[in-house]
């Protein structure tokens, strides 16, 4: 074989896989990306009931409710409008009325959000940058 | 004072890091030997200053000095000095110290120990470490600085981040820098190299070396922090495809494949460009992962919160390097003259296959953690990629170059022997495959039903390597003596790629024994009662406070039943740390052979404590494996046939000698 059908050979079997992958990648991406809104979002971008998302905040205070077991319902609010939530399980550390929360799971018909996984990702200040910047454009941000 | 004589001494390094990346390569580009020179003593010195430097801010920290702004935020006298030092590195500003200590530390080695290169290649090699070393010192004293003073001194300090306090966390960062900064050498001589026009196998055997010592760095560093986020983060994963893990593992996997890529330019003198694109990949993903780290574009326990300032002048460094190399190499790779032909089934084709697979791979992982960033910047969405991306995207790419992975060592150069590899692997499927059909009844219904096509990969890989090993000895085909006296007289480069690749087979164990087989239990418990997992029985026994150096704990005591006897006990504890008023739980986990028993603990209320229950099959395999593969690795480094950077004594010439055999 000479060193051009050699090339040939290889750039070809690099473009196979190549395309492949990129096959892989995009399905992936279009089938598993999960949107971020705030409560607000939700309601002025009317977010269709069904699909799953994830919503952050702050968990309003006074609004954290323990029901049977290990369910739990609270509100997320970004100090405009607030998303009533319900959760079945054990919560991070970091989660606790007053501070920043983001939770992952779907919003049903009625404006409520049933969520399956809260998330501790916070930075060094206990606060997720989304719910940060969210709160910043409400104009409501205070660093604390 | 002694923090002062830190700050000047950083400030001489710098001035030293200008000096080394220009006079030299104006030398090697005038073939002037003696402004060639003053790359070595520049480097040297660099690397004497910026050690001050770091000796002074840990003396601050030993001393808990709160003058020191940087001090003052992250320690405090009563925390236990392994974390007073921990604590050097665990903060922005003494992390990017530790970086260019590193940094200078390469630098010098190749200064020292690389008197057997060509003058203009060393000189320009350490020329480009003296850019990345100028641009870094430059972030550090003008946004990032370790030795601004607090006036008037607090009292005690900020403490550091409860999470951060922990022996794993605390080696995490030097052994990943070790590993991130470690492929600035590969990348420096790349750059070195285009500027040459010459890329050739004596370069390759300068660089292969340092590559694996970095690559080896950063597999024991990123299997740390795996390791820490198993047991601190008390949630039993061991990755979550976190940004930031990304962001150590992008370079690793280019590591990998740059590694391999250099044996084919060391001993057949082909895939070059290749392999020149490969490092300078490999470090830019390492700059790539610094500054989404620090930028404070990115959402994650592990970032640091800092402004946005920061983040321009990375990304700046970010363009300048990665821009520049790219620019450099689109212009002079073409120059490179490739060697050796080889057929498509050969070692170098496998080896092509192996880089191919690889980066694709490092490219998948990159799309999948960059993407949610562009997104955002382009239309404001706010998106997650989250571990089904990866799982969906990542395995199928790298399933198939771990099926592949145990021919390619049989395969000889220029033109290998498919089926005779096949026939000598025959012994490894059989295991492959008795093991799968094990696995499969061992676990009866339970799992999803091709996850025991994990453990006959598991298996596959790892007795793939094993049979290398044996065929190379003649170990079913010669006399016992024979394949002994052939064991002992491997080199170790052998024995190293043996247990590299056995490594990955562990760990790919592992992975499969944690995934499919994993159970789980949260449930609410009173003092007393017990609940079954995984053929245990854990009764929960009660409560009790306790007191640490600076901390108060709520423990929660386990025992542990199998078969109505008592065979074992463990705890839990909520940990509320006294200066930060962070709460954070501490994981119970007690390791059986094969898998993991894992407490957490949850919140108190009227029902009871919420108990976190998990088994764990095979997890402590992961790690098990990733130092299996840095050992085969230090196995390969201390290789007599590589120790390329040690001094050659020089022998006398002697006319008699030149008939005689070598």
């Amino acid at each position: 074989m000479t060193r051009k059908q050699r090339r040939i050979v290889l750039l070809s079997a690099a473009a196979v896989v190549l395309a492949l992958a990129a096959t892989l990648v995009l399905t992936a991406l279009e089938d598993s990306i999960v949107f971020f809104y705030s409560p607000t979002d939700i309601e002025e971008k009317h977010v269709a009931p069904g699909q799953r998302i994830r919503i952050g905040g702050l968990v309003e205070d006074g609004s954290l409710v323990r029901g049977d077991g290990l369910s739990i319902t609270f509100r997320v609010t970004d100090l405009d409008r607030a998303i009533p939530v319900s959760y079945t399980g054990a919560v991070p550390d970091l989660f606790r009325e007053g501070q920043g929360v983001v939770a992952e799971g779907v919003l049903d018909g009625a404006g409520s959000f049933t969520a399956d996984t809260i998330l501790a990702k916070h930075d060094e200040n206990y606060m997720p940058r989304e719910v940060a910047d969210a709160l910043k454009e409400r104009g409501v941000w205070n660093p604390q | 004072m002694i923090t002062e004589i830190g700050h000047f001494a950083l400030l001489l390094a710098l001035a030293l890091a200008v000096i080394q990346s220009t006079l030299p390569l104006v030398g090697a580009a005038r073939g002037d030997p003696a402004l060639m020179r003053t790359a070595i003593p520049a480097a040297r010195g660099q690397l004497v200053f910026i050690a001050a430097a770091f000796a002074a801010l840990t003396y601050a920290y030993v001393t808990s000095d709160f003058s020191v702004e940087n001090v003052f935020e992250n320690s405090h006298s009563a925390k236990p000095m392994l974390y007073k030092v921990a604590g050097v590195w665990g903060n922005h500003e003494g992390s990017m110290l530790l970086w260019v200590l590193i940094l200078a530390l390469f630098g010098a080695a190749v200064a020292t120990f690389g008197a057997n290169l060509a003058e203009t290649l060393r000189a320009r090699v350490l020329a480009v470490q003296g850019m990345i070393g100028v641009a870094f010192l430059l972030f550090i004293i003008a946004t990032s600085n370790p030795f601004v003073r607090l006036d008037p001194a607090p009292a005690d300090g900020s403490d550091l981040n409860p999470l951060l306090q922990d022996p794993g966390l605390a080696f995490h960062p030097p052994f990943l820098y070790l590993g991130y900064v470690g492929f600035s050498m590969a990348f420096a001589f790349a750059v070195a190299a285009l500027i040459e026009g010459r890329v050739d196998a004596a370069w390759a055997r300068w660089v292969r070396p340092w590559t694996l010592a970095a690559w080896m760095f950063l597999t024991v560093g990123i299997a740390l922090g795996s390791w820490w986020a198993y047991y601190e983060l008390g949630w039993g994963g061991w990755w979550f495809w976190d940004p930031v893990e990304n962001a150590s593992f992008m370079p690793w996997l280019a590591g990998t494949a740059l590694i391999h890529s250099a044996l084919v330019v060391e001993r057949r003198d082909a895939l070059k460009v290749w392999t020149i694109l490969l490092a300078i990949i490999a470090f830019s993903l390492s700059l790539v992962g610094t500054f989404l780290v620090r930028s404070g574009v990115l959402t994650s326990v592990h970032a640091f919160a800092v402004d946005p300032a920061r983040g321009v002048f990375i990304l700046a460094i970010l363009a300048v390097f990665v821009g520049g190399a790219l620019v450099l190499y689109a212009w002079r790779a073409p120059a490179l003259r490739s060697g050796g032909l080889f057929a498509p089934v050969s070692r170098e084709g496998a080896l092509v296959v192996n880089n191919l697979l690889l980066t694709v791979a490092c490219a998948a992982v990159f799309i999948g953690t960059l993407y949610p960033l562009l997104l955002e910047a382009l239309t404001g969405a706010k998106i997650s990629v989250g571990a089904p991306f990866f799982d969906m995207t990542f395995a199928p790419i790298m399933v198939p170059l771990l099926f592949v992975m145990p021919f390619g060592p049989f395969l000889a150069w220029k033109r290998g022997d498919l089926v005779g590899t096949a026939q000598r692997l025959l012994l490894a499927l059989a295991i492959a495959v008795f093991g799968t059909i094990a696995a499969r009844a061992a676990a009866g219904a339970d799992g999803p039903l091709l996850a025991p096509l994990g453990i006959g990969l598991g298996l596959w890989l790892v007795a793939g390597a094993v049979c290398e090993i044996l065929w190379r000895a003649r170990a079913f085909t010669a006399p016992a003596g024979e394949t002994l006296r052939r064991l002992s007289s491997m080199p170790r480069a052998g024995w190293g790629a043996m247990l590299a690749h056995a490594g990955i087979g562990i760990v790919v164990l592992g992975i499969t024994g944690v995934t499919a087989w994993k159970s789980e239990k949260v449930v609410q418990m009173q003092p007393g009662e017990a609940e079954d997992i995984a053929g245990f029985t854990v009764t929960f026994a009660g409560v009790a406070p306790r007191r640490g150096p600076n901390y108060s704990e709520t423990v929660a005591g386990f025992e542990i039943h199998r078969a109505g006897e008592v065979i074992d006990a463990f705890e839990s504890s909520k940990r509320l740390y006294d200066v930060q008023r962070m709460t954070t739980t501490e994981a119970g986990i007690i390791t059986f052979y094969w898998g993991d028993l894992y407490v957490a603990i949850g919140d108190e209320s009227d029902e009871g404590l919420t108990v976190r229950l998990w088994f764990n099959p095979l997890v402590p395999l992961i790690w098990f494996g990733a130092i299996t593969m840095a050992l085969g690795g230090l196995l390969s480094l201390s290789d007599r046939r590589l120790r390329i950077g040690a001094p050659r004594r020089a022998r006398p010439a002697a006319p008699a000698d030149a008939g005689a055999p070598a």
